[in-house]
């Protein structure tokens, strides 16, 4: 007797991991992207701050 | 315009403080933790006293080095760096000052209630609701004070260092709150809100995360303000980090289910645990190359630099931990290292190397600073560092060596198909691994005090600088901005935003986590073979929660057939849904005690009464220790209805006449045992007040005895519902 078996009576239980799966790749790949389009600029002045 | 050059002065007394407490706690907790190292070699160094026995220490050990050693350290890395990096001084010195003796209270607070044996049984969040709210408190008291600063700062960007920091204060607080939803039953205790697998969901939740936002994000914003002051030159890669932190704090957040691999926790819940546990590795190991990196073209310089050979071992050591969490999460490496002294290894390569090295490297720099000289003793500092690297090793090696042993000790099967091993051979065949392992933590502490006299030596000689002066441009209320901006430059100026995006990120994770299993409950696990537990064994549960027992004994039978053959069935989810709080454990020095009460494994009550008072007596060797005040100290009688009560409430379903009577049914359970016990009295170890049907141990016997029985009882059920 598998928990397995009470989650199946809830409907759409399988959508919880995939949400939180699809919500990963989407917040990850667009941190990604932004990052890499910050200008270097921009990156020196912030990374060296606790040098100033 | 002519820009305003403003002066203020850094507050380096409230990180003077936080660095005297960190030293300070830090040995105490250590010292603690050799005790209990030494008490699994030699269990007469448990004194048969309630406040220094195992049970009771290793609760003190964990809490005092995680919130006491850690808390202070992570304090005082913030407070220090979190002025120069906002150019501002904290925004109130008063509310630094009520953090720092708050904090310093709790602390004591919870060694005090822990040693009394105030304890809520749930492993890093043991302390009591009254403890419990004064952290809530002393929490938004540091809050209010960080946030404060970083509103009134000087520096228009906040350096990724803070946003760790945001992260750390947000998500504890979530977490804090969360996992300690408690009823009060009295002053000193509670009930845990949850029951059974929804309690351990949210419990590891918790535990796995107070890893993660305690013991590993504010020290990744240390790691990121420290090493590069030290190194003297800026990280390897600003990208890197902002990826490093998003992607950590999103992913640590789903992690926890990897603690309960095998349990009566749902598959879907275990796999997710799994996945985003491996995934871990990449933005880990991301926040690990960049601070290692950090020292490019500069690696000469580690060869003559203490700070930096303390810092550069502690960035590995997190690398190394980071790279065996995600393993130990597979589900085939944790039915090896799940239960075993393995899984102490790994957090302790964590807190010795990781937290304890940094906290080291970062004092070694700081107090020379504050106090305006040079480190006293180099060669001590350098000694220190080679101890505490031995130490490590001495530690982490014997106990992967046992942990891998005793794992397969418990599998290993004759060719006739039976188990090899007694329990308890595969506990006495530990001994000389726990016996090298207080040799390394010996060196670990030795070194923690060589550091202490150091330093001390080194504030002797240089002068303390309370008020650093220093200046720096007010900050202008508009920004220039050309074109459109990036989303996160404007993230970078904006704290509250910051904060709120942290919230929502890590809410998100424990939300869709938790609420399936949550909507379970309306959807059975209720077994109809399990019953609530009666007046007596819930008075017995309290004690064993009270002696800390799940600091040895788990009570999980995994679906393996060492597990099944050597305790019976394995655990079903719906027979903890009246544990509160569960006490699954999360190691096994003893037995599995989930079927101790079950025909297959059920003991005469005799045998549990002797085996309480002397615990070799019943099995020689034993390293378990005797609990002579149970056979002295007196049943609370008055607490049975209010404890029923509060059950109630939780949802357990007693009768009203149950609850009413509860002290009637409990003296004639406790009369029954008694009587049984009686018919055995000349082979008894009576204490001193000879055998006493109102002892404390005729609580716990109705409670051992009951464990895994609703269960395994009603083989008839059982084999229908197997069909």
């Amino acid at each position: 007797m598998k928990f397995i078996n009470y989650l199946t009576s809830i409907s759409g239980v399988e959508v919880f991991p995939m949400i939180s799966m699809l919500l990963f790749v989407a917040v990850f790949s667009y941190v990604l992207w932004s990052t890499f389009r910050e200008s270097k600029e921009h990156i020196n002045e912030q990374k060296n701050i606790p040098l100033n | 315009m002519s820009i305003q050059i403003e002066r203020f002065e850094y507050d380096n007394k409230i990180v003077k403080q936080f660095a005297v407490a960190t030293a300070l706690w830090g040995a105490v907790g250590m010292l603690v933790g050799l005790i209990i190292a030494l008490q699994l070699v030699y269990p007469i160094l448990n004194f048969n006293l309630p406040y220094t026995t195992f049970g009771r220490l290793r609760p003190i050990h964990t809490n005092a080095v995680i919130f006491a050693f850690v808390g202070n350290g992570i304090f005082m890395g913030v407070y220090y760096s979190l002025q120069r990096l906002l150019k501002a001084r904290m925004w109130s010195d008063k509310l630094s000052a009520i953090h720092f003796w708050g904090w310093q209270l709790i602390i004591v607070a919870a060694a005090l209630t822990l040693a009394f044996g105030y304890t809520t049984g749930k492993e890093y969040a043991e302390l009591e609701w009254p403890i419990d709210i004064l952290i809530t408190l002393i929490w938004v008291v540091f809050g209010l004070n960080m946030f404060m600063t970083i509103i009134k700062r000087r520096e228009r960007h906040l350096y990724v260092a803070i946003w760790f920091y945001i992260a750390t204060w947000v998500t504890v607080a979530m977490l804090h709150i969360v996992n300690s939803i408690e009823i009060p039953v009295s002053l000193f205790k509670s009930y845990s809100w949850y029951a059974g697998v929804q309690d351990a969901l949210v419990q590891w939740w918790y535990g796995h995360n107070a890893v993660a936002f305690f013991l590993t994000t504010p020290y990744l914003g240390m790691m990121y303000y420290f090493i590069p002051k030290a190194a003297n030159r800026p990280v390897y890669s600003y990208r890197l980090s902002i990826i490093h932190f998003w992607a950590l704090i999103f992913l640590y957040i789903w992690a926890g289910p990897h603690h309960l691999l095998y349990t009566a926790l749902p598959d879907w819940a275990q796999s997710l645990g799994v996945v985003f546990s491996i995934m871990l590795i990449a933005p880990s190991w991301g926040g690990m190359i960049n601070g290692l990196l950090t020292l490019r073209g500069a690696w000469d310089r580690v060869r003559e630099d203490v700070v930096l050979k303390f810092m550069v071992v502690a960035v590995t050591a997190y690398g190394m931990a980071t790279f065996e969490g995600p393993m130990l999460s597979l589900k085939n490496v944790n039915a090896i290292s799940h239960f075993t002294d393995w899984t102490i290894a790994h957090v302790h390569v964590g807190a010795l190397g990781w937290n304890g090295f940094l906290t080291f490297g970062v004092l070694y720099w700081l107090i020379p600073r504050m106090w305006r000289t040079e480190i006293y003793s180099r060669k001590a500092a350098n000694w220190h560092f080679w101890i505490g690297t031995l130490g490590i090793l001495l530690y982490a090696v014997p106990m992967y060596w046992a942990g891998w042993m005793q794992s397969s000790m418990w599998k290993q099967f004759t060719p006739e198909g039976q188990l090899q091993y007694q329990i308890l051979e595969t506990v006495t065949a530990m001994k000389p691994f726990y016996a090298i392992r207080s040799v390394g933590g010996l060196l670990f502490l030795v070194g923690m005090f060589m550091m202490i006299w150091n330093l001390v030596k080194t504030a002797k000689t240089g002068n303390f600088l309370a008020n650093e002066a220093a200046e720096a441009p007010a900050l202008t209320r508009k920004v220039a901005i050309e074109g459109k901006e990036h989303w996160h430059r404007i993230i970078e100026r904006k704290p509250i935003q910051m904060l709120v995006l942290a919230l929502v990120v890590v809410a998100l994770g424990g939300l869709i986590e938790m609420i399936p299993t949550f909507m379970v409950k309306s959807n059975i696990p209720t077994l109809e073979a399990v019953k609530p537990y009666t007046a007596l064994e819930l008075q017995g549960r309290d004690i064993y929660v009270r002696e800390g027992c799940y600091t040895c004994h788990s009570q999980m039978v995994r679906p393996f057939r060492s597990e099944t053959e050597r305790y019976g069935e394995y655990s079903k989810a719906g027979e903890f849904v009246y544990d509160h709080p569960f006490q699954w454990g999360s190691k096994r020095t003893g037995p599995d005690l989930a079927r101790e009460g079950s025909d297959k494994l059920r003991r005469m009550d005799s045998w549990h009464y002797n085996h309480m008072a002397d615990p070799t007596s019943m099995s020689p060797g034993s390293i378990m220790p005797s609990y002579p005040w149970l056979f002295e100290d007196k049943i609370d009688y008055a607490s049975t209805v209010p404890k029923l009560k509060a059950m109630v409430t939780l949802g357990v379903p007693y009768s009203n006449e149950y609850v009413v009577n509860g002290e009637a049914e409990l003296k004639a359970q406790a009369l029954l045992i008694y009587e049984t016990l009686k018919l055995d009295e000349d082979k008894l170890l009576t204490g001193e007040e000879g055998l006493r049907e109102d002892h404390e141990i005729i609580a716990m016997i109705a409670y051992l005895q009951r464990l895994g029985k609703d269960i395994t009882s009603q083989p008839a059920q059982a084999a229908a519902t197997s069909k």
